[in-house]
């Protein structure tokens, strides 16, 4: 399992600590998408490529946890999920500046992340997998027990998050672009982690864990710091979903959204944190293709996902590198 | 005390049930470390298989044979056409892989039978009630359906446990290297396993679609219980799995009944209401994160890996 990870045909850019070409050129397209939505159907592209970039936000976290940390989650979205319940539950009490909502969103899910992840870092490999769907689907239960706040409903945020009293995400645009921002900003944070100190021994944890014990470190406790900073930022990308779409529900945390995370993250290729942008964006917007060019768009994407896993090893950003390598030698 | 017994009888039959979908998943998970997410769908597959072929042919015995045999085909047909391929890949693409066909199979079981669910009628000869004691009826189905789990359960322990095949099976749970080392097709030990889980699936499909609703995704939930049975009794461990699915089914069916008359002991009725059911459902998760957290490999693990 711990080799098994390291996906072959993984891209070399992962291995220099410089960000590559690919990664601006995403950010690039994507702070462009507003000036190209105003001649089209402006809202509909805006709205899509919010969901794009907040799911590459929790895909970011997870891409980080499982690539560099080699902790496979299926239970990711609770984290997405909890932040998003903190935002809609404190709207209800009619707090929505997002000074007050943010930190509790992030809170909330770090703390989530720091009691499970005591428990599940217990185990390993696929037990690994299982403890953390059984806590995911716990946090989905309550979710929908919650009968003051929806229940198995859900409720609606009547107001998006607001700074210092001023509506600030009202408008679509600015919304894209604080979570742009947000998208950046994680990035970024992750990189800087992935090659600090810390994150060679989580790497290193990954690889041959009794070494990296031997030389020392308590690999449980920086599992557990690596898991709670992706909590976190799965929670920020709660605070944003639950701004975008103005609602939350107890689905939100179900076991098929983690999967589809994963999904995501492999789409992208493991562990190569932009990767994990494109993984979102490509099965977001495929699915939004598929699905507008006929309903039974499911027997289309299964199989798809099929031969992207048999042919694509590495996923989009393997696939392309293999291209690549082909055309330079030829 | 009627009702009581009732319910640990419901448990019994879920578990029963979990079984059969779990026997095959630790097996082709436990010999071939092969994520098979796509195995409730041959629980589903069964099930809708069991009700065509009740409409072609009027019979129950023939419609759950030919779902059987129908099943296994196809079953053996995936293994041929995708799953070999991504045995020795890590688990990660397996379940995208799987998860794909979870897809493909669900959207077109409802192109195919359409949304709305189906229902099977209980065999004739199984029709109604019998009084197990007095003031106590039960559904002959659902004995029916326990009896078969049980005896499932029974030929399993035999030919795993005393047959060269399945002291074949044993060995590649332990290690299928080492197995195939030694001279083995592994290949053909593989393809026996899959199709006999399989076909375990099916059949547990096939049993069940008289008291469920044959509807696309019913396999997804059973696929999730499953996974929580063989990790709590031990990937690869037909015992623990036989085990951790009573228990399950017990622990499950008994929590949904009486969690809140539990929770009306410790607070008044109306959180009661809200919380107990909460409780219920969360109940199987918690065991499982208990169990996991004391042995972390569950409860019989199978050693050698």
């Amino acid at each position: 399992m711990t080799q098994a990870l390291a996906t072959p045909g993984a891209p070399p850019a992962s291995q220099s600590d410089r960000p590559g070409a690919l990664p601006a050129m995403i950010f690039l397209v994507l702070a462009l998408v507003p000036a190209v939505a105003a001649v089209g159907p402006e809202s509909y592209v805006l709205g899509l490529f919010t969901r794009v970039m907040v799911f590459a936000i929790a895909a970011l976290a997870l891409d980080f946890i499982c690539g560099y940390g080699g902790l496979v989650s299926f239970g990711h979205a609770a984290f997405v999920g909890i932040g998003a319940y903190a935002v809609a539950i404190l709207g209800t009490h009619g707090i929505t500046d997002m000074l007050v909502s943010l930190p509790v969103a992030l809170l909330a899910s770090a703390i989530f992340a720091y009691l499970t992840g005591t428990v599940c870092l217990r185990t390993k490999s696929v037990y690994f997998i299982m403890i953390t769907l059984a806590f995911g689907q716990m946090a989905y239960f309550i979710a929908g027990s919650l009968a003051p706040y929806g229940g198995d409903d859900g409720l609606t945020v009547k107001m998006r998050s607001t700074l210092f009293g001023f509506p600030l995400l009202q408008n679509d645009r600015v919304l894209y672009y604080f979570v742009l921002l947000c998208l950046l900003v994680a990035y970024f944070v992750f990189r800087a982690v992935v090659y600090s100190r810390f994150g060679r021994v989580f790497r290193g944890a990954r690889e041959n864990p009794t070494r990296m014990a031997t030389l020392g470190f308590d690999i449980f406790r920086f599992q557990r710091v690596g898991y709670v900073i992706a909590g976190a930022v799965g929670g920020l990308s709660g605070f944003l979903l639950a701004n975008a779409t103005e609602f939350v529900s107890p689905a939100f945390m179900s076991w098929q959204r983690s999967g589809e995370l994963i999904i995501m993250v492999l789409f992208g290729g493991l562990g190569t944190l932009h990767g994990a942008i494109i993984g979102a964006a490509a099965y977001l917007l495929t699915e939004e293709v598929l699905g507008g060019f006929t309903e039974q768009w499911k027997l289309i994407f299964g199989p798809l996902l099929v031969i992207v896993v048999l042919f694509a090893r590495g996923g989009l950003l393997g696939l392309a590198c293999s291209i690549r390598g082909r055309l330079s030698r030829d | 005390m009627a009702l009581f017994i009732v319910q640990i009888l419901n448990g019994l039959q879920l578990g029963v049930l979990l079984f059969l979908v779990a026997a095959g998943l630790t097996l082709v998970f436990g010999v071939m470390n092969f994520i098979n997410l796509a195995h409730g769908v041959q629980y589903m597959l069964g099930a809708y298989l069991a009700v065509m072929f009740y409409t072609i042919t009027g019979s129950s015995l023939l419609a759950v044979l030919l779902a059987l045999l129908t099943a296994l085909g196809f079953g053996l047909f995936l293994e041929f056409a995708i799953f070999r391929n991504l045995y020795d890949r890590d688990h990660l693409e397996q379940v995208i892989a799987t998860f794909g066909i979870i897809l493909f199979l669900n959207q077109a079981v409802k192109t195919v039978w359409g949304a709305a669910p189906l229902t099977l009628p209980i065999p004739e000869f199984f029709t109604g009630s019998i009084v197990l004691m007095p003031g106590l009826l039960y559904p002959v189905w659902r004995l029916v359906i326990i009896a078969s789990g049980l005896a499932v359960g029974l030929l399993l322990y035999v030919v795993v446990g005393h047959t060269r095949v399945g002291m074949l099976v044993r060995a590649g749970a332990t290690n299928a290297r080492m197995v195939s080392a030694l001279g083995v097709d592994i290949r053909r030990l593989f393809m026996i396993v899959f199709g006999f889980g399989t076909m375990l699936a099916a059949f547990a499909g096939a049993m069940i679609a008289p008291i469920l609703s044959v509807e696309p995704g019913m396999g997804d939930t059973v696929l999730i219980l499953a996974f929580v049975v063989i990790v709590i009794g031990g990937i690869g461990s037909i015992r623990g799995a036989f085990l951790a699915a009573l228990l399950i089914g017990l622990v499950d069916t008994l929590g949904r009944s009486f969690a809140i008359d539990i929770m009306r002991l410790v607070m008044p009725p109306s959180p009661a209401r809200t919380v107990g059911p909460a409780i219920a459902s969360m109940l199987i998760y918690v065991l499982m994160a208990l169990v996991l957290y004391f042995r972390p490999a569950g409860l019989f693990p199978v050693r050698g890996r």
